[in-house]
């Protein structure tokens, strides 16, 4: 069996489980660049077709016009509506759809066949109920969210990938909920399988995005026990520099071997250092410029004959807001305009060819749980179809080893597998094989 | 934490003196609140064994439950305590005041002039209290297992305390230590701080003791005995456990007289240093200027008095055991709420605050140069949009293009920022302003900010606090477990066995 | 040539090590970075005595005597009637189908027994028992390998066997109330139940069997609410355990951290305290503010610390940029210091928040 023919196994099997109707809730997990996004449009556009009328519920404005953008070009028959605040405008690429509805009460899309709009948005339709609805990236959303929408729906399909960030409350401290089946804190999906662990869960089996150098590794550090593999076969994938390095500098070094092996461990001299370490940032600006200097090409089953690397291919990932400005405005100044510079947490379900990460525990003393959040790695080394740089200081495993084990335990608590320390290890062991040292 | 927090503990350590992180207090410091002390028994869940209690610093309440394994003794000490806390509650349901309804069609609303504060020496005291009426608060005034009828309605009331406390904008339940290194930064960690007396010892040290010294002394449960709730397990082998037992050998009422005095006294010492303490760290931050939106937080904390009162008067349930599915979502999107506005009007009010917010670029203070307040651009129409330049040096993480800034002073003036430029050292940024400037082409005076004068952009913002879409409990949805059962007072609630 | 064990009772002051248990096995995951610890536990070093020698002494792990008397009681409690109770809690909260269980306890030493003895008996209770049929073993002697040296561990608790799986039951006298404890203090009494699975799964080990009988879920039995009741919880504990396994094979090598120490180094409680308290300081520590609940050695290390930005906090340091002294943090904050290389950038941040606390505070 093919790759393709065993997705479309695993899809088929997806939808007909979903369209039965035999479950009121069914879950789908999702590995880094799986084809969610396929399933559900594949999903919404197959039910409208057959006459039903779809609802579509994502987590953000900038996902919603993607599905829309997606689901218009893959059906221009069907009419798609867009849930969306007030003082919303579409944007050029939505606006280029006459199909499209936009509207900010329910009632304006009744003749809509699939409706598109945020969980947020979904949250002031308070009257009615649909008969089916797609909740898209579900692990990022809060069970709370869910709560406030989950009555308006017959039946929900919950599509997501469970390696990637929790959702986040600016009261992590408060445990007043935890161990309770229905922690507004917890994921959609957390709560969902807590109060209803007889649901089918489904996956898709195959990355489309990792290269093959990358969906193992990812899928044993992130994914212990359910795994995945990559669609694409080691030879479909590739990278060269077309200039060569000066042959001398460890910048060049990192590239070369990122090219050769999908991975590159950029290596400053340990120290301990605030969190916007300007040596790391500048280090990291420099290997993402150098990718494009060097007129570096990929090649692969989209372009088997290459393509050379546009800026916006490359993405730059910090764990911290302030990290991520100090290399925005690091990459402004050396003319890298065009690459993506944003936080593991907004980078979640963007796709690039090659990504340049600095290492979340890079020059800390200590570790916290935020810093060993599995989900944070898993996001800055998933984005890739080609390559990814990690840039940090050395001592990392140090750090590792050394960190204590205090974490509080809450009785039937939702706990997430896999640790994030256990996580970070696999990881750096691996990326040590791929090491560059700057001096 | 902070660096800018950070920076004060290293200057404390150095200098043997606490440092301010404030520049106002953010707390509102009641003229009279009610302290407690409690003491437990160790190894028995949250047994009271003794507690000072009252309003006034040079006349407490020593309760003591002289036999504190025997039930019937335990309730004697609630409803002694009971006695207490609710007179000093219903002192506030006296007067009110008229407000004009907060939508047009509803009634004008009645909020009482002052609600309670109550004090406990650290974060055990609140959960002392949590506990308390979690004991207490399903016991039934009838039947079988009949208590007094102050002891469910403490535990309705130290019940809402504890949980108001969850919420860092409220006043009404207020642990010193947490208050205290709200405002000071010490020399030590903060683990140490959780220790009032050491804490105190770097605010204000005894005389003749340097900072280091008292807070070593602090450690010493002999010379300073801990704030409880739990008590110190050489007292309780040393005197505890053999007044105990003297209670129970006892041959005569006399004996058992003078052993319960002596037991009292004892007690008494254990925690008259900590009740001492908790009023002196009143005294110190009650001293304090207060911030600006002191006044209004305290004025919700009385808005939620209010509507306490209101609901003990009409159904008065005790509140659940835990959060229902429904209940939890709300709680937590208020309390989300309520954090955003507490942290915006902390920074507003404090420049210390907002220096967090300017040390990782988010926030800028700086002097305007250059100020246009008849400034127009073409949208749809010609519309009012005055600019100024701000000169800054702090180190600036916003980018052009970022907008909805504002300034504490015009809180209702939004501003976006066109271009940055840097010279020797200094960010020059162009903003756009919008709001504020009325309806006109012309911006009235004093509108926009005006050469030479000093201006703060953060994003920060206090918002109305919506209360949020939710289901009805009986319409929980079956992804969070369906509908959970009414309340309805069960009999094994009041009958809970207290070991 | 000194091998390691000798080396380690040299260290010691010779004599037996202090034996370990469950609680200081288990809060020696709590600082692994710390070389003065990992080399004190390893040795068995009396680290109480130590602390007194030095002027440190310490009340780590003194409960009150109402404590240690409710603990008692509630465990005769639970154990009572061959464990009726707390077959009850199984069947019942935990929904596990024990038909009828067999009581063993292997608590008592026989006459002229030795530890090791023990410890074969109880390795064979447990290896033979029937399959099928639930058994509890009541105090079962089990033994972990610390850094070489085997620690007999005498768990309060009972072994489970339930079909093919193991559980290790942990009573603990704190309560549960409405689904609730203390979440520190359920992680520490899991940590030490993680012990009990680690040693369990080296006696099956040993006996030629599937460690992986052991299940990585223990059960909690804890009083219910405000009642002496009990109640059981099930208790995943994957983490603490990975964090012990990795703790353990640190201190396996633990001859690697000897090499560090002069030869003539020993920490004997008996030594003069000026030259204990200078034979500690070769070993080097790593203070942080939890030492203070978690080693003996706590409040030693914190004076010693005096002056550095680690007394301060985890979290201090790191926002400092790991300036380590606190007067190094304070002249580069005002500009006294002229900062080297690699604390430029700290430098900068520090004279940052000077120039914004200043001004705040002026106005």
């Amino acid at each position: 069996m093919t790759a393709a023919e065993q997705a479309e196994r695993a899809v088929a099997e997806i939808i007909g489980t979903f369209t039965s109707g035999a479950h009121r809730g069914v879950v789908v997990d999702s590995p880094p660049g799986a084809g969610k996004s396929t399933l559900v449009v594949r999903t919404s556009t197959e039910l409208a077709r057959q006459g039903e009328q779809i609802c579509v519920v994502a987590q953000t404005n900038s996902q919603v016009d993607d599905l829309i953008i997606r689901m218009a070009t893959a059906a221009d028959d069907l009419r798609i509506g867009r849930l969306s605040a007030g003082d919303y405008r579409p944007s050029d690429e939505v606006s280029r759809f006459p199909f499209v509805r936009v509207a900010s009460k329910i009632d304006d899309l009744a003749s809509c066949k699939i409706i598109v709009g945020t969980a947020a948005k979904w949250v002031y339709v308070t009257d009615g109920q649909w008969p089916w609805a797609i909740i898209d990236e579900a692990y990022q959303m809060r069970s709370d969210m869910l709560l406030r929408i989950a009555s308006r729906f017959e039946r929900m399909l919950f599509v997501g990938d469970p390696g990637q960030l929790d959702p986040f409350s600016t009261v992590e401290e408060s445990h007043r909920w935890a161990g309770l089946a229905w922690d507004p804190m917890q994921s959609a999906v957390a709560v969902l399988l807590r109060n209803n662990p007889d649901l089918p869960q489904l996956r898709l089996p195959l990355s489309w995005r990792l290269p093959p150098s990358a969906a193992p590794v990812v899928a044993k550090a992130f994914y212990p026990f359910t795994g995945f593999e990559a669609a694409t076969a080691p030879q479909t994938r590739g990278m060269k520099a077309t200039a060569a390095g000066l042959g001398v500098g460890p910048v060049d070094d990192v590239i070369d071997i990122a090219a050769e092996t999908g991975w590159g461990f950029y290596e400053m001299p340990a120290r301990n250092t605030i969190r916007t370490d300007a040596e790391a940032v500048q280090a990291t600006v420099a290997i993402a410029t150098r990718v494009l200097q060097r007129g570096t090409e990929t090649y692969c089953e989209h372009a088997p004959g290459g393509r050379r690397i546009e800026p916006g291919r490359i993405a730059v990932g910090a764990a911290h807001r302030d990290q991520v400005t100090a290399l925005r405005q690091a990459l402004e100044a050396s003319g890298g305009s065009g690459i993506r510079v944003d936080t593991a947490n907004r980078l979640q379900g963007a796709e690039f060819d090659v990504t340049v990460m600095l290492h979340p525990l890079s020059g800390r003393i200590d570790a916290t749980a935020f810093h060993l959040e599995s989900g944070r790695l898993c996001v800055l080394t998933s984005r890739h179809r080609h390559a990814c740089i990690v840039v940090g200081r050395a001592g990392i495993p140090d750090l590792l080893d050394t960190h204590p084990s205090v974490e509080p335990i809450y009785l039937d608590a939702m706990t997430k597998f896999p640790d994030g320390w256990e996580a970070n290890q696999a990881m750096l062991a691996h990326l040590a094989g791929h090491r560059v040292a700057a001096f | 934490m902070s660096t800018l927090t950070a920076l004060a503990r290293v200057q404390a350590a150095h200098h043997g003196a606490a440092q301010q992180i404030c520049t106002v207090r953010h707390l509102h410091v009641h003229d009279r609140p009610l302290v407690l002390v409690p003491l437990t028994l160790a190894g028995e869940t949250n047994a009271p064994l003794a507690a000072m209690v009252g309003d006034r610093h040079g006349n407490p309440q020593v309760l003591v439950v002289p036999r504190p394994r025997l039930r019937e003794q335990r309730f004697v000490f609630v409803e002694r305590l009971a006695n207490i806390v609710l007179s000093y509650v219903d002192g506030f349901t006296d007067d009110v005041e008229t407000l004009p309804a907060k939508r047009k069609d509803d009634e004008p609303r009645q909020r009482f002039t002052d609600a309670p504060q109550v004090w406990v020496p650290n974060p055990g005291g609140v959960e002392y209290l949590r506990l308390m009426g979690r004991m207490t608060r399903f016991r039934q005034t009838t039947g079988d297992y009949a208590v007094a009828a102050g002891v469910p309605q403490l535990g309705k009331w130290a019940t809402w305390l504890a949980e108001q406390a969850e919420y860092p904008d409220s006043s009404v339940l207020v642990a010193a230590t947490q208050a205290l290194t709200g405002f000071w930064a010490t020399g030590q960690s903060s683990l140490e701080d959780g220790n009032l007396a050491a804490l105190m010892g770097w605010i204000a040290p005894p005389a003749g003791m340097t900072a280091e010294q008292a807070a070593a002394t602090a450690e010493d449960p002999i010379l300073c005995p801990p704030a409880g709730p739990a008590t110190d397990p050489q007292f309780d082998r040393l005197v505890l456990a053999p007044a105990l037992r003297d209670l129970e050998e006892a041959p005569s009422d006399a004996v058992r007289v003078r052993v319960q005095e002596r037991l009292t006294l004892a007690l008494r010492e254990q925690m008259q240093p900590t009740w001492d303490r908790v009023w002196q760290a009143i005294g110190l931050l009650g001293a304090q200027q207060p911030g600006g939106s002191v006044e209004q937080r305290w004025a919700a904390d009385r808005d939620r008095f209010s509507d306490f009162v209101a609901y003990l008067r009409d159904t008065g349930h005790p509140q659940a055991k835990r959060d229902s599915a429904v209940l939890g979502a709300r709680k937590l999107h208020d309390m989300e709420r309520r954090l955003a506005n507490f942290e915006a009007q902390r920074a507003f009010d404090d420049p210390l605050v907002m220096g967090e917010q300017r040390m990782t670029g988010e926030a800028f203070t700086g002097i305007v140069t250059w100020s246009d307040p008849l400034r127009t651009v073409t949208l749809s129409r010609r519309v009012l949009r005055p600019g100024i330049v701000v000169e800054t040096e702090d180190p600036l993480r916003l980018v052009a293009g970022d907008a909805d800034l504002r300034d504490p002073q015009r809180p209702n003036q939004k501003a976006s920022i066109l271009r940055l430029s840097e010279s020797a050292g200094k960010i020059s940024v162009s903003l756009e302003l919008q709001g504020g400037t009325g309806s006109g082409l012309t911006a009235p005076p004093g509108s926009v900010p005006a050469v030479g004068e000093r201006v703060t952009y953060s994003r920060l913002q206090v918002s109305y606090m919506s209360p949020g879409q939710f289901p009805a409990r009986d319409q929980t949805p079956w992804t969070h477990g369906g509908p959970p059962q009414p309340y309805a007072p069960a009999t094994s609630d009041a009958a809970e066995d207290w070991s | 040539m000194e091998n390691t064990e000798q080396r380690l009772s040299r260290l010691r002051g010779g004599g037996d090590p202090e034996a370990h248990n469950a609680r200081t096995i288990a809060a020696m995951t709590r600082n692994p970075g710390c070389v003065r610890r990992a080399i004190m536990d390893a040795a068995g070093v009396d680290k109480p005595a130590v602390a007194a020698a030095v002027g440190h002494p310490t009340s780590i792990g003194r409960l009150s005597d109402f404590a240690v008397s409710r603990g008692i009681s509630f465990e005769t409690r639970v154990k009572s009637e061959g464990c009726a109770e707390l077959l009850r809690l199984l069947r019942e909260q935990l929904g596990l189908p024990v038909p009828q269980a067999h009581y063993e306890d292997l608590g008592s030493t026989g006459k002229g027994e030795t530890v090791s003895g023990r410890y074969l008996r109880s390795k064979a209770m447990l290896d033979t028992a029937e399959q099928g049929t639930g058994t509890l073993f009541d105090h079962p002697l089990l033994r972990l390998s610390i850094s070489g040296v085997w620690a007999y561990l005498e768990p309060d608790l009972v072994a489970f066997q339930l079909g093919e799986k193991f559980y290790v039951i942990e009573i603990k006298s704190f309560p549960v109330i409405d689904g609730v404890a203390d979440a520190s203090k359920v992680a520490a009494s899991v940590t030490q139940s993680a012990v009990y699975v680690l040693a369990l799964q080296s006696l099956l080990s040993e006996a030629g069997r599937d460690p992986g009988l052991v299940s990585h879920e223990v059960i909690l039995v804890c009083p219910k609410d405000f009642s002496n009741q009990a109640t059981a919880t099930l208790v995943d504990v994957r983490k603490p355990l990975a964090a012990l396994r990795r703790q353990l094979s640190r201190m396996d090598n633990i001859a690697a951290l000897l090499h560090l120490l002069p030869a003539n180094v020993t920490f004997d409680p008996e030594l003069p305290a000026m030259e204990l308290a200078q034979a500690l300081t070769q070993a080097s520590a790593r203070y942080s503010p939890e030492c203070l609940a978690a080693c003996e050695m706590g409040s030693f290390c914190r004076a010693e610390a005096k002056g550095s930005t680690a007394i301060l906090g985890r979290t201090v340091r790191e926002d400092l940029g790991g300036v380590d002294a606190v007067s190094t943090a304070l002249e580069l904050a005002t500009g006294r210091l002229q900062p080297t290389k690699d604390l430029l950038q700290a430098a900068h941040v520090l004279r940052l928040a000077q120039r914004m606390r200043t001004e705040a505070l002026a106005r």
